[in-house]
């Protein structure tokens, strides 16, 4: 297993969110959300469906735009951040989406180098090499030609994973990573997101409401619920928690 | 009143729209390889279509035009007629509509389908500026291929409204051409033409702006590909009423 992360340790928060909300008109997604993760760290967010957690990912690299409070991402502050900063700060996050979000346009191999494509100086071959090496890392290589409609379910999982690496991003931000995968796909999308985190140092946000998930890959477990972090600690306190929801949330899931 | 209100905060977002669209524009980055491609989809491949249109233009013209001429025995008015008609309307609306209709269509759809299946939001995830890869590089291709294409449809109405002619009294194309081009200027070609960037600028603009808001799956796709076409063709009418009075009062001889 990996060796457990010390929250406290590794001086400034990779991420620091405080008082974080956020409203769709009169409905309120988001109210008052303070968390904070560590370099290195990987921090599972629970919660219901519909529930604001892949808000909360968005969020946190400008995809939406939050109505109060604060998020510092790698010591800079979000708030307020456009154009050309905020691309900076989006290069060090990388972000692996839902239903993948693969440019159905193009094949594997280019979703792949689409981000390096238009970040470094890089020549076609270079950058072709690149994005066959991050397939390797998510055993994807062989279908590197392939147009992403061909793909799985749990494929496109892969590559989306492999392209939000393209950029060795500091952070990595999961949405519902092992969402309609069978369990045995699952399993093998947690191992991945553990080998990432323990090649590359990074720390991660992974959002789901799979409580196994959450075992397999959390150092540290945030629940929320109505837009509030009800429960913020260890797998183990999760498991052990008095409070009617948080047990009810772990005996169901 | 919610019609009137909704249409007023449709027309506000299209102008902040428009600004945006005008400052990207004119600041780095600019994507050139993107805009070559684009210029290709909305000009070559638009060729063929627009060529069709327009030759049928020029064969109908020839024939309602002798008709008429005769009456009033003008008949050797017919040639001036024919190249008048095309290269001050027929040949700049044929083509602006022509294009409406392809490539507006074409834009709104794909826009609104890389919105609704995230892949818009992956761009922006992988620090790339959505905005000038997709939007600007579009309107920019238009705006430059619309006068291109237009000269092109000239040229066909008028060499095939002249085969048209041929096949029912013999005229040799040259005295066909030396009559039909004694009286035009370049004050009557250069608006003419230029004056369909403008209803290239609408054409992109409009289909990029319905596609970028699309919401609502493959219907709101569907919504937005029909929505792009009809309000550009549209507004593509209703501004060719003001370009051609504009043009008459400042160009007026």
């Amino acid at each position: 297993m990996t060796p457990a992360t010390d929250p406290t340790g590794g001086g400034d928060p990779a991420i620091q969110i405080t008082d974080l909300c956020k409203a769709f008109g009169s409905r309120t997604i988001l109210d008052g959300v303070t968390l904070q993760i560590s370099p290195g760290e990987t921090l599972v967010v629970l919660g219901r469906s519909g529930t604001g957690k892949s808000v909360l990912l968005r969020l946190l690299i400008g995809l939406q735009t939050h109505d109060s409070g604060s998020i510092q991402v790698l010591g800079q502050e979000l708030t307020g951040l456009v154009g050309a900063p905020l691309y900076e700060l989006r290069r060090q996050v990388g972000f692996v989406f839902q239903n993948s979000a693969l440019y159905d346009s193009m094949t594997v191999v280019d979703n792949v180098a689409f981000p390096l494509k238009y970040q470094n100086r890089m020549s076609a071959v270079e950058r072709r090499e690149r994005a066959m090496a991050l397939l390797t890392q998510v055993g994807m290589e062989a279908s590197a030609e392939q147009m992403p409609a061909d793909l799985s379910g749990g494929m496109k999982k892969r590559v989306g994973l492999a392209r939000a690496l393209a950029l060795e991003p500091a952070i990595m931000l999961y949405d519902e990573p092992t969402a309609g995968l069978d369990p045995i796909t699952s399993a093998e999308i947690n191992e991945l997101i553990l080998k990432l985190k323990q090649d590359r140092a990074m720390s991660s946000i992974v959002v789901t409401h799979e409580i196994h998930s959450a075992q397999a890959i959390a150092d540290r477990v945030a629940l929320l619920n109505q837009g509030r972090i009800i429960f913020d600690g260890s797998f183990e306190a999760l498991k052990h928690s008095e409070d009617p929801f948080v047990a009810r949330f772990v005996q169901t899931g | 009143m919610a019609r009137l209100r909704s249409f007023l905060e449709w027309m506000g977002e299209l102008g902040g729209f428009t600004v945006r669209l005008v400052r990207a524009t004119f600041s780095p980055p600019h994507h050139l390889r993107e805009l070559l491609e684009q210029m290709h989809e909305v000009g070559t491949r638009s060729l063929p279509l627009v060529v069709l249109a327009s030759a049928a233009t020029g064969v109908v013209l020839s024939l309602q035009m002798r008709d008429s001429l005769l009456r009033f025995g003008a008949k050797s008015l017919l040639p001036v007629v024919i190249v008048m008609t095309i290269i001050k309307e027929s040949g700049p609306i044929i083509t602006a509509l022509v294009v409406c209709g392809r490539v507006g269509a074409g834009i709104g759809a794909q826009l609104g389908s890389m919105k609704v299946t995230e892949q818009i939001d992956a761009i922006e995830a992988s620090a790339v500026d959505s905005f000038k890869l997709l939007v600007v590089t579009r309107v920019a291709a238009c705006v430059l291929m619309l006068p291109l294409l237009t000269i092109v449809a000239d040229f066909s109405g008028i060499m095939v409204g002249w085969l048209a002619n041929n096949l029912i009294e013999n005229v040799a194309l040259i005295p066909f051409l030396t009559d039909g081009f004694k009286q035009v200027t370049f004050g009557d070609l250069l608006p003419a033409t230029l004056r369909t960037a403008i209803f290239g600028f609408i054409i992109g603009l409009i289909g990029c702006f319905q596609g970028m808001r699309t919401t609502g799956g493959t219907e709101g796709v569907a919504r937005s590909a029909t929505s792009a076409v009809v309000l550009s063709s549209l507004f593509v009418i209703v501004a060719d009423v003001w370009l051609v009075r504009l043009i008459q009062i400042v160009f007026r001889s």
